[in-house]
């Protein structure tokens, strides 16, 4: 292979890879707009999207779960039955905190993301779960590119999750109330919008991508467990502040980039992949510094 | 007056009865006498107790001063900080390294371990604070797994097997390797810890946390930087964690990366908010909680985290001012 081969390798891995981090991403970015909150519980609704997704799929094993049809249908279901969980989340723990102060809130959703990990892990006794989707994945070469069938779907999927939200943010009236909610809660009150309503709707969406996430991340890497999500949280964090926080295309490009460096990273000989997510929270921590406002984001300043 | 007699009404009833048993302590006597006994007792306590009692109570007096380390970043500043784990495996290192490779006696490593807290601290923090405060909690999140993953993975730090043979220290001719020596050691720390807490409370910088952490704007109308200020009780704080942590290196002549996980940080947080975040009694009320618990709670082994988060979610829900309530009406609004 040559140089030019595997940097177009990446490329694809990196697309990939960027893409989950960035349906993640959305979620913190669309909870961040509205209600100014890191939603720490994210991450753990993703890695619930996963187990939601085997659990069905084994559930459908016998009639429809090894086509991509019997896949489809669980994706759907976790996505529906997860965007639940995050409206539950956000009514019992995130309503009664919208008044006190940021701080309090904070804590709280750590507390949210400490008992769904810690759930999870005594459900499955901390044990890494095989994700048998039973599709036998053909792979074909484009040029000199290697694709499998699965990656090929997955990655075209989460782009069109991505457009679907998208279309959804900028042509709906729902899409319309969020970003009116971003900019502030007590004139869209007066406005007519049910605040409370809309912000639960932002939960269920941004948890139902997680969700999706999660699961073509089961089928991607053939495994699910506990602490899946702690890294991506992390990961989509920094695709969240890249992009801009609070920014919904933002986030989804951000994501797209962060995977992509961190694909090209892993060719530089010193980082390797060993080091990779040191190398993504080092570049964190650069953004922060140098372009704090993201790609996309404008100069605002907001206080804690 | 009468918005003390409206809160007073307003008090559910568990926290009028605690209210009551607090009210004990506002009386100055009672309090001084109380102070005296307690130091009284601790201070006799190694001479009949065994080494098990003693052990927990060395673990009681170095969280209360992780606790009261924390507890100036999240109480006095109003800043979240989930990797403090992290801070005290630097200092932790820092001494581990320099005393076990390098040979420096004990003592000598401190400064050592303080500046390493100041440089961790200002590039965290200086980047991050400028934004919003917010980001701080992800960032030091990251932190924290990164500095572990470092410890696991570079050599200088022994890898995921640690280091060992770390020198006992030696204090005017006497080499410090009995429980009953780093008892009184960290018994000393402890009320340095204390003392230091009152003190930079009443200070200058210490109001100014209490005026940002009321109203950013008017404090910073009033000519308060907020972001050094801030930056300023980011970094003490990381300094108290890293300086436990020397300590901790050479009681425990080893330590390894998974001294320091993401549940260490958690279990520290959980001290400070049960104690009630600001208030230094109630933060030892809490490092005595978090000791004590996992001693008590055997029995639940493995439910034992998921009790700490829904205890973590249940006090920010109803009780956000800590078992310990405050009388003074200064941090409720925290």
């Amino acid at each position: 292979m040559t140089l030019w081969d595997i940097l177009l390798q990446q490329l694809f891995n990196g697309l990939l890879i960027g893409a989950f981090y960035g349906l993640v991403a959305v979620g913190y970015s669309m909870v961040y707009g509205v209600i100014k909150l890191l939603n720490f519980a994210h991450a753990d609704i993703y890695m619930c999207g996963a187990f939601c997704g085997l659990i069905l799929l084994t559930f459908f094993a016998p009639n429809i779960g090894n086509t991509w049809f019997g896949i489809v249908v669980a994706l759907l279901i976790s996505m529906l039955v997860v965007g639940i969980l995050g409206v539950v989340i956000q009514r019992v723990a995130y309503q009664p905190m919208l008044k006190a102060p940021r701080l309090s809130i904070l804590i709280t959703a750590l507390a949210v993301s400490m008992l769904l990990y810690n759930a999870v892990l005594l459900m499955t006794q901390g044990q890494v779960r095989a994700f048998r989707t039973g599709i036998v994945d053909e792979s074909f070469f484009v040029g000199s590119l290697r694709m499998t069938d699965t990656r090929m779907v997955l990655l075209i999927s989460a782009l069109l999750l991505m457009l679907i939200l998208h279309l959804f943010i900028t042509r709906t009236m729902y899409g319309k109330a969020m970003r009116a909610i971003a900019l502030d809660h007590d004139t869209c009150r007066l406005m007519g919008i049910n605040v409370h309503k809309i912000i639960a709707l932002t939960f269920f969406v941004g948890s139902a991508l997680a969700a999706a996430a999660g699961i073509m991340a089961g089928v991607h890497y053939g495994t699910v467990h506990f602490f899946m999500g702690f890294l991506i949280g992390l990961k989509a964090f920094t695709a969240a502040v890249i992009g801009g926080i609070g920014i919904i295309p933002g986030a989804m490009l951000g994501g797209l980039f962060l995977g992509l460096l961190e694909a090209f990273a892993t060719q530089i000989p010193f980082i390797g992949t060993a080091w990779k997510d040191v190398f993504s929270f080092a570049f964190l921590i650069l953004f922060l510094i140098f372009k704090p406002h993201g790609i996309l984001g404008r100069r605002v300043s907001e206080r804690m | 007056m009468a918005e003390t007699k409206m809160k007073e009404i307003s008090l559910k009833p568990f926290e009028r009865g605690t209210e009551r048993l607090f009210e004990l302590f506002d009386n100055k006597i009672v309090l001084i006498s109380y102070i005296i006994l307690t130091l009284v007792f601790l201070i006799y306590l190694p001479l009949n107790s065994s080494r098990f009692t003693q052990q927990i109570m060395t673990n009681f007096f170095f969280f209360v001063v992780v606790c009261l380390g924390l507890n100036i970043i999240i109480g006095f500043a109003g800043l979240l900080n989930l990797g403090y784990a992290a801070f005290i495996a630097v200092g932790a290192y820092v001494t581990g390294i320099l005393s076990a490779t390098y040979g420096i006696n004990f003592w000598l490593t401190l400064p050592f371990s303080i500046v390493a807290a100041i440089i961790a601290g200002l590039a965290l923090a200086g980047p991050t604070l400028r934004l919003r405060g917010d980001y701080l909690a992800v960032v030091t999140l990251g932190f924290g797994e990164i500095v572990r993953f470092t410890a696991r993975n570079v050599e200088f730090t022994g890898g995921a097997v640690g280091l060992i043979g770390i020198e006992r220290p030696v204090f005017f001719g006497i080499v410090l390797n009995q429980i009953t020596h780093f008892y009184y050691m960290f018994f000393i720390l402890a009320l340095l810890a204390i003392i230091t807490s009152y003190r930079l409370r009443a200070s200058r910088l210490g109001r100014a946390w209490e005026y940002i952490r009321e109203d950013e704007d008017a404090a910073s109308a009033m000519g308060i930087n907020v972001v050094s200020t801030r930056l300023y009780a980011f970094i003490i704080g990381s300094c108290f964690g890293a300086l436990a942590g020397s300590f901790f290196a050479v009681k425990m002549t080893a330590i390894s990366p998974e001294s320091f996980t993401f549940i260490h940080s958690v279990m520290i947080l959980l001290a400070v908010v049960l104690g009630g975040m600001g208030k230094i009694p109630g933060v030892v009320l809490g490092a005595l909680f978090v000791t004590l618990f996992p001693e008590l709670s055997r029995g639940i082994g493995q439910y034992r985290m998921v009790i700490f988060a829904f205890v973590l979610l249940v006090i920010m829900l109803y009780r956000p001012q800590g078992i310990w309530p405050d009388r003074q009406g200064i941090s409720t609004k925290l």
